[in-house]
């Protein structure tokens, strides 16, 4: 497990995708953050609201090569023939992504901190929303490596899931346009935007950190499963 | 070392490996041999765990590939087809990566140098791979394979696509492979696995159509009784002349190929020569013999041979 994160963290940064999402990262946050301070706030949560649609837009560049190119390059015949589990592997490739993701997100306690010093802020708050945008990060990549072990092709991975993101972000919006109350309670259970937001205000459900949790854990093992299905065809 | 039962890979409807049963002692290199599309990298993938089979067992050391693939894959170094490579990472790099994986025991830097030296990449250990050329790729391949000592090696037509030097070392290397790992080796060039192999398994379309050493398999399969000749003369005395040869089994015409010129296909009894008497027989009756040669035996046409003569009929008895 270890060998496959350290390839594959190095493998970020030998490649230009680890600093292209660190820097439309660190670009948009910068810029939520700015306006914050050109408001005269000290009010944080704003960044985090604003990093839920730049998360869909950059999750998939972060995730699209991870399953796909190993299968493009054969090297999946290295790892599979190797001793090591496949749910290792698949966890090896998770974190990776994860951990780049949390370096990323580092830049916001640099940014509660700076706002602490004009004026001290509701540290629970700000923990609650770092820890609501980790668990919306772990669930997000987590579906993105499974898109990306569907196919070879980097760039369909890509588009297949940034489609997936859209459509998490718009099931809001679904559910207000359906009329049937059944279905759009559904839609709106499964809302990530609806569980996200409530860490921003303050919130902290049990419920939402379970159902990120097992969002992540679920297509984790989804991508086990490719994996072992495709052994078998 | 090495024990295939029953191996079936069922894709839709094609049976790509069909119920073959072989196996490998210690210390053996054996030839995997077989034109392309014969099922041999399919077998491959299947010892080495990578794809399932759809029936039959395979174990390796002992452990079955699909009960305990952990252990079994332990013990095998895998060379595919295509060397599973990392292009943007230094050699050195990518070994060490490929170490940490199998989670090999050896201390690291003297078990890599010790592999370099071997397979005579050590010049290029910090190079990026992608500016490599095929033959140091394949020997990188090779190299990951090494790592970690496994009792076993399989070896995917590792001289494909590289330069009569290249072909020439790599098999060298493979020799002396043999005298510390079990090697399977697959190839569709019948004198490579000659060069190589102690036992060679013929497989064709799925299919073992033969399995025996090296020695007899060449001999009975041996080409110095073949023959393709031009001859002058009309075609049907000749025909005559031809079959009247002593130890003489088989006669086929060509048809003309140039005027008044005719080729033929001789087939003596094996170990018989002919070109003698065939020589003096069309000299007395004054038709001028214009080439002889042997006919090199393809793989195809032993193919034919092995499938035609009755099944199996070379088999050396190990089933
Ligand atoms: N993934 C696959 N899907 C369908 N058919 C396959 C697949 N892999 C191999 N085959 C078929 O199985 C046969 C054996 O292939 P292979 O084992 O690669 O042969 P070889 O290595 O001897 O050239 C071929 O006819 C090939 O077309
Ligand atoms: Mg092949």
């Amino acid at each position: 497990m270890l060998a496959v994160l350290r390839r594959e963290m190095s493998n970020y940064f030998t490649s230009p995708i680890g600093y292209i999402f660190l820097a439309v990262f660190y670009f948009f946050s910068g810029m939520f953050f700015t306006n914050v301070l050109a408001y005269n706030s000290t009010d944080i949560t704003n960044v985090f609201s604003g990093l839920f649609t730049v998360l869909m837009f950059i999750i998939p560049l972060l995730t699209m090569r991870s399953m796909s190119e190993e299968k493009k390059q054969k090297t999946d015949q290295l790892l599979l023939t190797s001793p090591i589990k496949l749910g290792n592997l698949v966890i090896g490739k998770f974190l990776a992504a994860f951990i780049i993701y949390c370096i990323a997100l580092a830049i916001t306690v640099v940014y509660s901190i700076i706002l602490a010093v004009y004026e001290t802020p509701e540290w629970s708050v700000v923990v609650g929303n770092i820890f609501g945008a980790l668990l919306l990060g772990a669930a997000l990549i987590a579906i993105g490596v499974f898109i990306s072990s569907l196919t070879e092709n980097q760039l369909i991975a890509a588009i297949g899931s940034f489609a997936v993101m859209m459509f998490i972000m718009m099931i809001d919006s679904f559910a207000s346009l359906i009329p049937v109350e059944f279905i759009s309670n559904i839609l709106l259970k499964i809302s990530f935007m609806t569980r996200y937001t409530d860490f921003v205000n303050g919130i902290l459900n049990f419920a939402n950190v379970l159902f990120f949790l097992s969002i992540a854990v679920i297509f984790n093992f989804f991508t086990v499963r490719i994996l072992e299905k495709k052994r078998w065809s | 070392m090495i024990e295939v039962k029953d191996l079936t890979k069922i894709y839709g409807t094609k049976h790509a490996v069909d119920g073959i049963s072989f196996t490998v002692n210690e210390g053996e290199i054996l030839g995997f041999l077989g034109p392309n599309g014969a099922g041999k990298s399919t077998t491959m993938n299947i010892l080495t765990g990578y794809i399932s089979s759809t029936s039959g067992t395979a174990k390796i050391a002992g452990f079955d590939i699909l009960d305990d693939p952990i252990e079994a894959k332990k013990h095998i170094g895998y060379l595919p087809e295509h060397p599973p490579l990392y292009l943007d990472m230094t050699v050195q790099a990518y070994l060490e990566f490929c170490y940490q994986l199998k989670k090999a025991k050896q201390p690291m830097k003297a078990h890599l140098e010790d592999i370099c030296q071997r397979v005579k990449i050590a010049d290029v250990k910090n190079r990026i791979i992608k500016n490599l050329s095929k033959g140091y790729r394949q020997r990188v391949g090779l190299a990951q394979a090494l790592i970690g000592n496994p009792e076993v090696l399989i070896l995917d037509e590792p001289t494909v696509g590289l330069d009569p030097k290249q072909i020439i070392e790599i098999r060298n290397l493979i020799k002396t492979l043999g005298k510390r790992h079990t090697v399977i080796l697959s190839s569709h060039i019948l004198p490579e696995v000659q060069a190589v192999c102690d036992r060679v398994v013929v497989i064709n379309k799925g299919k073992i159509v033969a399995d025996d050493t090296e020695e007899n398999l060449s001999h009975k399969l041996s080409d110095d009784f073949r023959y393709i000749a031009r001859i002058e003369g009309p075609e049907e005395e000749v025909t005559k002349i031809l079959h009247g040869i002593s130890n003489m089994k088989d006669v086929q015409s060509y048809g003309e190929k140039e005027n008044g010129v005719f080729e033929y296909a001789l087939e003596a009894e094996p170990g018989a020569d002919i070109r003698r008497e065939l020589f003096n027989r069309l000299a007395d009756r004054k038709y001028p013999l214009l080439g002889l040669r042997s006919t090199e035996l393809t793989l195809e046409d032993i193919f034919l041979q092995l499938t035609s003569d009755g099944s199996n009929k070379l088999d050396g008895g190990t089933n």
